[in-house]
């Protein structure tokens, strides 16, 4: 049986000596009688190797694909070595949230790095500490704009399925009413928007990239959504933030999104990273953590976590929102990312993912794979249709050691990034085209 | 000990109400202030927005506490003192001068003590 | 200590990506991003040794002793750590065929066989992502449950006074209303006070037990019959469930749906303040509303499916995945035997710290404690000025996380000690020879405790104008 008590059992009886007890039953004995456990229906304990055999070959039934084209939601980048080694770090990976400041500079100040970093990305004023994942990150933007006299939201139906589900969970028990925008051509249509609007809307969600990888025409949207007072959430890719047009620079209010291409690996959907960021003026609405600069007496800088007054282990029944552990590892891997990257490397990665994509588009092109959405612009994805049974495809691939993209509307969603190499990519060609002529 | 003007009224909540032409303005006492400590942020209502005597319309936070205001009043926002938004600690500094709200349109009030009713209400808090 | 962006010069960097193969997109100019993100130019040596700065100061399990109250920080074993990092955990995508993820199934599935037995439920979802949100969800099963059988006029959750902030703030997210109800003189739930509040509208009650000040609330079985025969539900808050696990199951003591803190009773990492994981455990009669999707197994081979009244989802894919693996691994170390000897190794050190300390400290509390206690500090602070505040940042001279300070609210000037099962009789003993020479200052030299930490990188800061004229990013332009 393993066990991490260090106490020896000789110890244990002088402890309960100690406290005027002779056995740790008695510890129990307010426990009523009726509803003690006798014994738990579990396997034995086991030794440390016996676990981490145990343990790998449950990860040995897992498949890793070498070649992977598949995004909708989960990426798959490359993760700087320097990542790992900075996050292992016991220090990090051991504290709890840093309520003692004193004793957690090193976690208040990356948190602050961090923050400073997802501004400098969306070209927003304030980031909070992070949230549990983007699609949270969208429905807690959500209930960050509404007020007594504007409720509800219109959400566009290009975003991300999985956000969607989400936030209609989180709006339906907050009586929240979610619009649901339909789609044309697989890019919001700001005409429906406005048909839509009205002056009691409280906000819009928009992602762009959107789920089929086309990039919105944000500048429509914003401008028809601020016409009416409302409030525009954008959800974006972090890493197309490298190249693409900010958030800030279209004026949107909130800026939302998914972090895990920032250095998280695909972990089978986590742990990931919600990160949010806003105008100046909603700042007091952001939930979660949120770390400041001050000084100690002796006026040193320092950093503490700050506008606390917001949060429910103050405000309980009326706080705007529950959360309290968050994502700070992770939040803390994004910024080391982003640092080792820099903004070159950023941009890189952001060109690279977006070059690669747009050749697979026109290799699959060619074998009839035409892409539905057209002329509009994309970033990294893009939805095709399939002349074969997608599955088939699929499974072709699979035997081949590539995980091809993602069956979506009877046609494929496909991603690239940084890591798909124009060799691999001719490999998935060359696959493709022997699916085809049999 | 508190200071508390002789010439404004009081609610058992800790707010001061002075009356002028049927406009009534409404602050936070000195003990109120001293309870709470460093004031950091106050949440105001909005000018046109209705208040209701006995109700919260406004809440004051401090580094690890938030506490409601409550209206002495039924009626109607005609004033609010924005400088408390950048400035809250006005509130602690001068808290006789520092008025949160104005309203007007007043058609209900709960009863509102004079300087001695409410230094008796403190004396009795500090007890 | 630098920021990342003082550190910062134009043109450093590493190389770490080779050069585009394919020809770049010639994307329109009004798509573009003005100026580059102004992020840190640094090298790697560089970047490396400010992150080992920073981990200097930083104060983690393995750096010391960590008493903080209700967050059971216990040691965290390196075989999770490990469990987590294999290439089989990491690099699997989220959307492959199921067939090709069937270890991460097994995973999820073997993990909540577990905490069913564990806990006394009958399914359960790992889809939250921490304790708030496992609340968030288990309120959520709870509506749904009254909704589905047409009981829309539950529109209440009472939740006891003494509970953390957390549970009144998911209530109302959870488009509840909250009622509170005063405890009782030992800090449980007043039977009276109960009975008066429940009725047609009470859709349910939030519970810890043991409570928040860290004593089993023996009445249990009497407090969950009042909520069922008013037709609520009883919700259990697992964060003091380290207490107990193995001796009494939230499901045999009348609770219908549960969340556990992975983070806190099993074993995994706190990571500065996340991730954690927060399933929700239920009933069989909730197990329908449980968020999508679910695993299930048959014949050896493991599926996902959507429960047919399913809430929803609240957040995407299956939740915190690698920290379940470490979960798991933890769970099959310790096992049958294992389980119940940790919380009993709990509630002992619990015991004889608080035994070593009574009779200087005032205990909120009198009696044998669970995982946890209270001191109040309010005698002291009376007749010294010395708060628990000052004794807490007197404590990290000491190379001490302080516990908990001013929590629960129903005690005064408290402070709450939880020094968990993985800790020695020497660590105990000299954290209470820290606790008494603090004391003795208090009466020495009270001024200088105000003003402790003494020893630490920085002062206590200024809070306040920390609130007042927040500076949330580094300003480039300073």
């Amino acid at each position: 049986m393993g066990s991490y008590i260090p106490a020896t059992g000789e110890e244990r009886q002088a402890m309960l000596q100690a406290i005027g007890l002779t056995s740790t039953d008695h510890l129990f004995d307010v426990v009523p009688e009726n509803v003690r456990v006798k014994s738990l229906d579990l396997p034995q304990g086991l030794s440390e190797l016996e676990v981490s055999q145990k343990m790998a070959g449950m990860a040995s039934k897992n498949r890793v694909f070498q070649s992977i084209f598949r995004g909708a939601g989960a990426y798959c980048h490359y993760i700087p070595s320097i990542v790992k080694t900075v996050t292992s770090k016991e220090e990090f990976l051991t504290a709890y949230t840093p309520y003692q400041a004193e004793i957690s500079q090193g976690v208040l100040q990356s948190i602050f790095e961090y923050q400073t970093q997802i501004c400098e990305l969306t070209g927003m004023d304030v980031s909070n500490a992070s949230v549990y994942d983007g699609a949270v990150a969208a429905a807690e933007a959500i209930f960050m704009c509404q007020e007594r006299k504007r409720s509800g939201v219109i959400v566009s139906g290009a975003v991300d399925p999985q956000t969607l589900t989400v936030i209609q969970t989180y709006c339906e028990s907050r009586d929240v009413p979610v619009t649901v925008l339909p789609v044309n051509g697989y890019a919001t249509d700001p005409a429906a928007l406005k048909a839509v609007l009205a002056k009691d809307t409280a906000a819009v969600y928009v992602q762009s990239p959107n789920y089929y990888g086309v990039l919105e025409d944000m500048d429509a949207l914003v401008a028809a959504t601020h016409e009416v007072g409302a409030k525009v959430i954008m959800g974006a890719n972090p890493i197309s933030l490298g190249l693409l047009k900010t958030p800030g620079e279209y004026d949107v209010d909130i800026a939302v999104g998914e972090g895990q291409p920032l250095g998280m690996p695909l972990s089978f959907g986590g742990p990931y990273l919600g990160f949010m960021a806003c105008k100046q003026a909603m700042m007091r609405k952001l939930p979660g953590r949120i770390v400041g600069e001050t000084t100690d007496a002796e006026g040193r800088r320092c950093f503490v976590l700050t506008l606390q007054a917001r949060e429910q282990h103050i405000r309980r029944e009326k706080a705007s929102s529950n959360i309290c552990s968050n994502e700070a590892l992770c939040a803390m891997t994004a910024s080391v990312y982003l640092a080792a990257m820099g903004p070159r490397g950023l941009r890189q990665v952001a060109e690279s993912c977006a070059a690669h994509a747009h050749y697979l588009a026109g290799e699959l092109a060619k074998l009839g794979f035409a892409l539905r959405s057209g002329e509009k612009p994309f970033f990294h994805e893009f939805l095709t249709d399939c002349p074969v049974e997608p599955e088939k495809l699929c499974a072709a691939l699979e035997a081949q050691g590539i995980l091809g993209g993602l069956p979506v509307e009877g046609g494929i969603l496909w991603c690239c990034t940084e890591r798909n190499t124009k060799a691999d990519m001719d490999k998935l060609i060359a696959v493709i085209g022997e699916v085809l002529r049999t | 000990m508190s200071n508390i003007p002789a010439e404004l009224k009081y609610s058992k909540s800790h707010e001061w109400i002075k009356e002028e032409d049927g406009v009534f303005t409404i602050g936070l006492t000195d003990y109120a202030q001293s309870a709470l400590g460093d004031i950091v942020f106050i949440n105001l209502p909005e000018e046109e927005d209705s208040v209701t005597a006995g109700e919260s319309f406004s809440d004051v936070e401090s580094v690890k506490a938030v506490s409601d205001v409550f209206s002495p009043v039924t009626g109607t926002v005609t004033a609010v003192n924005e400088e408390l938004l950048d400035n809250p600690a006005l509130v602690n500094e001068a808290p006789y001068e520092a008025w949160l709200i104005k309203v007007s349109q007043v058609t209900d009030s709960e009863e509102l003590l004079d300087a001695d009713a409410y230094a008796a209400v403190v004396a009795a808090e500090e007890a | 200590m630098k920021l990342l962006f003082e550190r910062s010069r134009p043109g450093r960097g590493s190389t770490l990506l080779p050069a585009c193969d394919v020809p770049a997109v010639d994307f329109d100019q009004s798509l573009l991003r003005a100026q580059a993100p102004r992020l840190p130019e640094i090298s790697e040596i560089d970047l490396g040794r400010h992150y080992t700065q920073l981990a200097k100061q930083t104060h983690g399990v393995n750096d010391g002793f960590y008493p903080l109250g209700s967050c059971t920080m216990k040691y965290n074993p390196r075989v999770n750590e490990e469990a987590a990092s294999l290439p089989g955990f990491t690099q699997v995508h989220p959307l492959q065929p199921q067939e090709t993820v069937q270890g991460a199934l097994e995973v999820l599935h073997t993990a909540q066989q577990l905490l069913c037995e564990i806990t006394g439920m009958d399914g359960m979802s790992f889809q939250p992502a921490a304790g708030a949100h496992g609340e968030y969800t288990g309120l959520l099963l709870i509506r749904k449950y009254h909704q589905s059988k047409g009981d829309t006029a539950r529109t209440k959750i009472i939740v006891p006074d003494s509970a953390h902030g957390t549970n009144p703030a998911s209530a109302t997210m959870a488009g509840f209303k909250v009622v509170s109800v005063p405890s009782n003189d030992m800090g449980g739930v007043d039977l009276e006070a109960l009975r008066k509040a429940v009725g047609p509208d009470t859709a349910g009650l939030m519970l810890t037990n043991p409570n928040t000040v860290g004593l089993f609330d023996a009445n249990i079985l009497e407090i969950t019959q009042i909520v069922h025969d008013a037709g609520g539900l009883c919700y259990y808050d697992g964060a003091n469930l380290n207490a107990v696990m193995g001796h009494v199951r939230p499901g045999d003591m009348g609770f219908d749906c549960v969340h556990l803190n992975l983070h806190k009773t099993f074993a995994t990492p706190h990571g500065g303040g996340g991730p954690g994981s927060g399933p929700v455990g239920c009933k069989a009669m909730l197990e329908p509303f449980l968020p999508a999707p679910r695993v299930k197994e048959a014949g050896g081979v493991y599926s996902l499916y959507t429960p047919d009244q399913t809430m929803g989802q609240v957040r995407s894919f299956y939740g915190n995945f690698l920290v379940v693996v470490k979960a798991l691994t933890y769970l099959i170390t310790l096992g049958k035997e294992g389980i119940p000897e940790a919380s009993a190794g709990a509630v002992l050190n619990a015991n004889y710290l608080m035994k070593k300390l009574m009779g200087h400290y005032d205990m909120a509390y009198n009696t044998l404690c669970m995982h946890e206690f209270v001191m109040t500090l309010q005698g002291l602070a009376h007749d010294s000025g010395v708060t628990a505040m000052d004794v807490a940042k007197r404590l990290l001279d000491f190379g001490i996380h302080p516990p908990t300070m001013y929590f629960p609210l129903i005690v005064h000037e408290a402070l709450m000690v939880e020094p968990t099962e993985t800790e020695s009789p020497e660590t105990l003993n000299e954290a209470a020879q820290a606790f008494l020479e603090i004391l003795a200052e208090a009466k020495d030299d009270p001024e200088s405790l105000h003003h402790a930490p003494h020893h630490c990188p920085i002062g206590r800061p200024d809070e306040v104008t920390a609130a007042r004229d927040p500076i949330l990013r580094y300003n480039f332009e300073a």
